[in-house]
């Protein structure tokens, strides 16, 4: 497949102006100018596109929503929060193509009548936030941003604001408190941001793979964009894939791409000769699967009929030589380290699943510690404010399913082949 | 305490948003990087500053992880220890760097130089196991290639 989110990836000095500009950096904004506001929502819309971030809400709904509000104060918000475990594709993004993300942030700012957005960096990328900074302050001398871009009449302002480490920021309420200077914990909905976000005023917020797709919908049209990929999601996609493949990395395919395509195709296969045990296929938040999911396509469709969820695409590998009692401890360990603490099922919840890990991986399992896990999860499943604890048990409830001889190993004393000691503090 | 400079810098901050509020984490990590890390004092000046209450200003403060409220080292290393990085030996480096420093995580050594801690996920997975020294990351880390880089830290 042509790249489209990567095509600049990799080519000299990318992230400065003039040299995306000869890469075709801004060309979809005089098309876009073209068309009134609502027509570009309208084309988003008709596009499919659907959000990258991990929900996959259909991104003109979004806008729609936030368009239609009466009112001239609205926000346009990226996240740049990209902090699920295992991905790191936002990430190619923003090092090697920032004037793509915010081409695309110029038109969606256009279409839902913002004048003011902000890119919610993590603090742990502070490379690329200073990347980011010098491109958009790049776009600024070339009058891409501020007032009356293009001669157009357009008006809009962009800042980059960096978090500080909290994994809930990426949960877009959560993201909207942080930006407003407050513990990044999630607002009740409704109301939603498009309605009542930043400072009380309509806001959409957007990943920053949704947002650099959106110069490709007013260029190939929303026709154009919808041959790209599956017919129920649509486009291209990123990949980020880790753990024990030959070749690891960020990878733009369709939509609709199959796991065993990904993983042997494209990352080269299982490293050190061993075989596929489980993959995690869009996240840490998300189910795992085993090798016999090979042949799933990896869209947003496919994914929950599989019983998993595309997620935010990021794929984690592991061979036959993990223990997947010390991996689900991993994930454990980090949604305990992450949950805001604002509702007692995840606060408590993840803590409680964390000293069950813990004391397994001491050497001190029991018979019926999976159960136990399992109990735990039903306090938490459903029950949660936000997303964050329904993902935290996701890495247990497969883990068990699919592994839970790994667990039953665990009781009396441990498997002794101390795999699992190394991996959990 | 707190230079004109970077107060000026700190203002400067504050105009970009329709409320000075929202300055606050970006005006806390200004001074974390400034002066090494956070105290009561310093998040009570910027509360001073941006007009938040002192309490709900620190109560914002202490919710974010890579806030520090101890002495670190001039350079502080972070090792991701999730579970890409885990799975590719995350914790042999951590007790490597233990024993390379001769201090615990989150304790600076004798000299000043280091500081170590423990990370959630970094996003350079495709990398792991990987680290950030500063602003610096590198990626498939061993112990010797970890001896390596710390040589070009003073």
């Amino acid at each position: 497949m042509e790249q489209m989110l990567l095509n600049r990836v990799g080519k000299a000095k990318s992230a400065e102006i003039d040299a995306a500009l000869k890469l075709g950096a801004y060309a979809a904004l005089e098309p876009a100018f073209r068309m009134r506001p609502a027509d570009v929502v309208h084309e988003v819309k008709q596009s499919g596109l659907r959000g990258r971030g991990g929900a996959g809400f259909p991104t003109g709904l979004k806008w729609e929503f936030c368009a239609t509000v009466p009112g001239s104060e609205k926000y346009l918000l990226c996240n740049a929060d990209e902090g699920e475990p295992g991905t790191f594709k936002d990430r190619f993004i923003l090092e090697h193509d920032p004037h793509l993300l915010i081409e695309g942030m110029i038109i969606s700012a256009y279409a839902i009548g913002a004048t003011q957005g902000y890119i919610y960096i993590r603090a742990e990328y502070p490379a690329q936030r200073d990347i980011l900074e010098k491109a958009v302050a790049q776009a600024y001398m070339r009058g891409y941003l501020g007032s009356n871009i293009l001669g157009k009449g357009v008006n809009f302002d962009l800042a980059v604001h960096t978090g500080a480490g909290a994994y809930i920021c990426g949960e877009e309420t959560a993201l909207i408190e942080s930006l407003e200077g407050k513990r990044g914990q999630p607002r009740m909905r409704p109301p939603f941001p498009a309605i009542e976000g930043a400072w009380r005023k309509p806001t959409v917020v957007n990943n920053v793979e949704t947002l650099a797709a959106v110069p490709f919908v007013i260029t190939l049209t929303a026709e154009g964009f919808q041959k790209i990929g599956e017919e129920s999601s649509p486009g291209p996609k990123l990949f980020a894939v880790s753990g024990a493949v030959n070749k690891p990395g960020g990878y733009e395919l369709p939509m609709g791409t199959t796991l065993r395509e990904l993983i042997f195709d494209h990352c080269g296969g299982i490293s050190g000769g061993r075989r596929l045990k489980a993959v995690i296929p869009g996240g840490a938040s998300t189910p795992m699967l085993t090798a016999d999911h090979l042949d799933v396509k990896l869209d947003f469709k496919s994914l929950v009929a599989a019983g998993s969820m595309l997620g935010s695409g990021a794929v984690i590998v592991m061979d036959d030589s993990t223990c997947m009692v010390s991996a689900a401890a991993v994930l454990i360990r980090f949604f305990k380290h992450e949950s805001c603490g604002k509702c007692t099922p995840c606060r408590e919840g993840t803590g409680w699943l964390y000293q069950v890990y813990r004391r397994m991986l001491n050497g001190q399992g029991r018979d019926g510690d999976a159960d136990l896990l399992l109990r735990i999860c039903d306090s938490i499943q459903g029950k949660c404010f936000c997303p964050l604890g329904e993902g935290a048990i996701q890495p247990v409830l497969s883990s068990i399913r699919y592994f839970r001889a790994d667990y039953e190993k665990c009781a009396g004393g441990g498997c002794g082949e101390k795999v699992c000691r190394p991996m959990v503090h | 305490m707190i230079s004109e400079a970077v107060i000026e810098r700190i203002r400067k901050t504050a105009d970009r948003y329709p409320e000075r509020r929202a300055a606050l984490i970006p005006a806390l990590t200004i001074l974390q990087d400034e002066l090494g890390h956070l105290s009561l004092d310093t998040v009570r000046s910027v509360a001073e500053e941006l007009n938040v209450p002192a309490p709900e200003a620190f109560g914002a403060a202490s919710f974010y992880s890579l806030f520090r409220w101890k002495p670190s080292g001039r350079h502080v290393i972070h090792v991701c220890h999730n579970l890409s990085c885990s799975l590719l030996g995350a914790e042999t480096l951590l007790d490597h760097l233990g024993k390379k420093l001769g201090v615990p995580e989150g304790q600076a050594t004798a000299d000043g130089r280091f500081s170590f801690e423990r990370i959630e996920c970094i996003g350079r997975c495709d990398g792991a196991p990987s680290m950030l020294v500063g602003k610096d990351s590198y990626d498939n880390l061993t112990p010797g290639k970890i001896d390596e880089i710390l040589q070009q830290y003073t």
